[in-house]
């Protein structure tokens, strides 16, 4: 039995690692960091709430998936590089498998008229919850007084969204561009 | 179609994507339209929005949709190359990051830099969500279930995996 002190972290063995994020991936429906904050910290004790928070922080910064970040930064720093690919097979190969099952299936009867359907109203759906999620994070921002970060983030929106402009590009331009006026607006 | 060439296109753009991908996947969705529908022309509006579809129910990260892309485009071996190279450069470099990240915890840069980078993922998660809105969108149903299912997530938290079973179904048995 793990410490219920809070302060006693456990160390996770690599099979551990694998299990765990396995369980994360196959149960964190709809919110997948939730889920891993919840065995990470509350649950086996792997991570002060403190670490967590800090590593999210970084993850939500670094480009790319934030929750397969998550992995690879979690399990290099209890295992190094074969932490780390622990990690990612533990969390990307349950879906992956997922995937290659209905992808298979798809392709032998994706032009059913039932299924054609069925996907439509569940695309359908899912664009619903995209909606709700952006509206849910924009709230932070739409309370400050309208400024820069307004701007970038409307530039950005109008030249992916209705220009459809490459995304390297666009980004290389607004990247150096949103740090510099941070960085202005502070002085 | 599972020729050399096909896989190499998948692996460049999609280990470049990884690197631009702020806010997750879903923030490239609107790149990965691009790249799969428009300029390669490797499949159909519709089979993206299936992709898509498939990729939010499967259980697991969103990014699982540059499987089913790859998979789509170049079989298993499509699938694996899609997959790593979306998530390698980004992992390496998050492992290294990793460490400096925690060097500079203090540091006044970062702080500026993080909140510099916020508005320009908020800017793209929206341009993805008007992307795929407008892909999937594409009947007076569809616009309906969109708007539904936004709103009971939004206002009742509910949890989206059934408003997406009663969506299922009802497309499957065709009441909508």
């Amino acid at each position: 039995m793990p410490s219920r002190d809070p302060a006693v972290k456990v160390e996770p063995s690599r099979l551990q690692i694998l299990i765990a994020f396995a369980t994360i991936s196959l149960f964190g429906f709809g919110g997948v960091l939730a889920w891993s904050r919840r065995m990470m910290v509350d649950d086996r004790r792997w991570m002060t709430a403190e670490e967590f928070n800090d590593l999210y922080a970084l993850c939500n910064f670094l480009p790319g998936p934030n929750i397969v970040n998550f992995s690879a930064v979690f399990g290099g720093r209890i295992g190094g590089v074969a932490g780390a690919l622990t990690a990612l097979v533990g969390l990307l190969g349950p879906p992956f498998a997922v995937v290659l099952g209905i992808g298979t299936l798809y392709a032998y009867f994706g032009a059913f008229d039932a299924l054609r359907r069925m996907f439509a109203a569940v695309a359908a759906a899912a664009a619903g919850l995209l909606i709700s999620t952006i509206i849910k994070m924009l709230a932070p921002l739409m309370r400050e007084r309208f400024g820069a970060s307004h701007v970038t983030m409307a530039g950005v929106f109008v030249a992916i969204g209705v220009l459809r402009w490459p995304l390297h590009w666009v980004l290389a331009a607004a990247i150096p561009a949103s740090i510099a006026l941070a960085w202005w607006r502070r002085r | 179609m599972k020729d050399d060439g096909v896989v190499w296109a998948l692996a460049g753009h999609f280990a470049l994507m990884s690197l631009f991908a702020m806010g997750g996947a879903n923030a490239a969705l609107p790149e990965m339209y691009r790249l799969a529908v428009e300029t390669k022309q490797w499949m159909t509006d519709r089979q993206f929005a299936d992709m898509f579809a498939i990729a939010q129910v499967t259980p697991g990260p969103n990014v699982i949709v540059v499987t089913m892309i790859g998979y789509h485009v170049a079989g298993i071996a499509g699938a694996v190359v899609a997959t790593v190279s979306m998530c390698g450069p980004t992992c390496v470099l998050a492992y290294f990051v990793g460490g400096l990240w925690d060097r500079f915890k203090n540091a006044p840069w970062r702080v500026i830099v993080q909140n510099a980078l916020v508005p320009l993922s908020l800017g793209l998660i929206g341009a993805s969500t008007l992307v795929i809105t407008q892909v999937v969108a594409s009947s007076w149903t569809a616009a309906g279930l969109t708007a539904g299912t936004a709103l009971l997530t939004y206002f009742f938290r509910m949890n989206p995996i059934w408003i997406f079973l009663a969506a299922a179904l009802s497309g499957l048995f065709g009441l909508i």
